[in-house]
């Protein structure tokens, strides 16, 4: 006879871990089922982790967590070919009221899978879910590729990650289209942390993430980032699936023509690459959301889409769900039925949520960045254009450069187009 | 640096068996052009062997990010997850 649960987990990653930590937590018999060496050991992120969603589910957890630096300055910069237009925040108030941390995956989430342990949840790893039992529609629980592997539970929670192999073969999710999702390649660079303290401008114990745009991707629809850690930096690009195909452009030489920025490559002078990672984002959106509830399943974090690309989290959104699909499932066992109907609440609990509202506000930003593809170098290159000269003090009269300026603008893109441009961006970005 | 060194700097536990496929090698060579495996995979797994007419696949540097099996237009890569405990142990993740 299987082993029989109250919940199976799929996968040990942030919103696997923060379901199973809340469904033990509630003295549920919870089993989670990690296919890597240890949690993290396959997880990839950005590297930042945010301290209040984390915490509102893992009270005081930063007190013990490994993490790297908090987060005080956050800089946006715009790459033309040759030059950097930026923009920064920056206020040591961060180290006061912490928003984020740097974080490493491969440490963090074993550290998260340890809480989860101590509330009580059973982790296996080294194990892969190979399927799920299925019977009448109603799910019962999942196969694991190893002898007798079957292991029954009333509610199988699905936090597969964004590979959503499961997901898509019981029809929960559609097949995924490259343009609902990015490849991100990541490098960790090692680097004295008085040197990175130095380069960025900070004091010990601070940090500052940079995203980056434009020719950062390429002109891809995309980021790039740059993220200090203790003694390392977290870089890495990040583009449209879709974009890379067309374009015919390779991750490693999106990354490579990165690092050899002009306005990059002095940040990473001496660094000494010490990993190299990739993995997928996905980027559907509000509407790339799969159908998030079954009979006896809920789907979280990554494998239902709940990522927030325009503001890089993803880790805040699956802990999130995860908690609530917890709290769903948390009733579900109080009336004894687990059936779609019941656990249609979690969707209920995400509606009420930011994680919802969020995806919900910009639903269609990515549709709107990919029909304007070259907004994020049209700009840039305009502006790289009037700072140039602007900049250049060499005895021209200002109102002639002014004027010069607004031609060469105008001549690029038209006043309308422009005007087309602001409406659509607020339409889609900040509205 | 070139990739291959990037990827020495990973830990790898190979499996002796490819968890990534070509489901038909016909479609590689009779209808697909662009061989996008070849260049979108950010580990250069997958290479167009010209003598046999072939994709050949390097699994033994498969990072598991997924990219090839969305990034095939033909939907001709068998993608499964290496066995448990195999395939890319990230350090830093």
């Amino acid at each position: 006879m299987p082993e029989k649960f109250d919940v199976v987990v799929v996968g040990a990653g942030p919103s696997g871990l923060a379901a199973a930590y809340k469904l033990a937590e509630a003295g549920l018999k919870v089993i989670v089922i990690e296919r890597g060496e240890f949690p993290g050991a396959k997880n990839v992120m950005g590297g930042i982790i945010y301290k209040k969603p984390t915490e509102a589910v893992f009270p005081e957890i930063f007190k013990e967590a490994p993490v790297e630096r908090p987060i005080i300055e956050q800089r946006y910069y715009f790459l033309t070919d040759t030059a950097k237009i930026g923009f920064s925040y920056r206020n040591p108030r961060y180290k006061e009221d912490i928003s984020g941390y740097s974080v490493f995956r491969a440490k963090f989430d074993r550290f998260l899978a340890k809480k989860v342990q101590e509330k009580g949840a059973l982790l296996i790893t080294e194990t892969v879910v190979e399927d799920l039992i299925v019977k009448d529609g109603k799910v019962k629980g999942v196969v694991a590729g190893r002898k007798e592997g079957e292991v029954l539970a009333d509610v199988v929670v699905l936090a597969e990650g964004a590979h959503s192999l499961l997901a898509q073969k019981y029809g929960y999710q559609k097949p995924i289209p490259p343009q609902n999702l990015a490849v991100a390649v990541k490098e960790v660079i090692g680097l004295p942390a008085a040197v990175i303290e130095d380069r960025f401008n900070i004091e010990p114990g601070e940090g500052v993430a940079i995203e980056l745009f434009g020719k950062a991707t390429a002109g891809m629809v995309g980021t790039a980032f740059i993220y200090t850690n203790q003694n390392s930096l977290s870089i890495g690009v990040g583009a449209l699936m879709s974009d890379l195909i067309k374009r015919r452009i390779g991750p490693n030489d999106l990354i490579e023509a990165f690092k050899n920025h002009p306005a990059i490559k002095p940040l990473l002078r001496d660094g000494e690459v010490k990993e190299y990672l990739a993995h997928l984002i996905p980027e559907g959106g509000y509407k790339g959301i799969p159908k998030l509830y079954g009979d006896g399943i809920v789907i979280v974090g990554d494998a239902g889409m709940l990522v927030n690309s325009i503001h890089r989290e993803g880790s805040n959104l699956a802990i999130t769900s995860g908690a609530l699909a917890a709290k769903a499932i948390i009733r579900a066992a109080s009336q004894g039925d687990f059936s779609a109907n019941t656990l249609k609440v979690y969707e209920d609990y995400l509606k009420e949520s930011f994680v919802m509202k969020d995806l919900e506000k910009y639903k269609n930003a990515k549709d709107f960045l990919e029909q304007n593809h070259d907004l994020m170098t049209a700009y840039p290159d305009m502006m790289d254009e009037a700072f140039f000269e602007l900049f250049m003090v060499d005895g021209v009269p200002k109102r002639d450069k002014f004027k010069a300026i607004k031609e060469k603008a105008l001549s690029k893109r038209s006043f309308w187009q422009m005007v087309k441009d602001v409406y659509g961006l607020w339409k889609g970005l900040i509205r | 640096m070139n990739l291959m060194d990037k990827l020495y700097l990973n830990r790898f536990v190979p499996d002796n068996e490819s968890h990534l496929k070509i489901k038909d090698p016909k479609i590689c060579k009779e209808k697909c052009d662009a061989k996008y495996c070849t260049y979108i995979c950010p580990a250069g797994v997958y290479s167009w062997d010209k003598e046999s007419e072939r994709i050949m696949i390097a699994y033994e540097g498969c990072v598991e990010c997924g990219t090839c099996k969305y990034g095939c237009l033909f939907n001709n890569i068998e993608w499964r997850y290496p066995r448990g405990g195999f395939g890319v142990s990230y350090k830093f993740g």
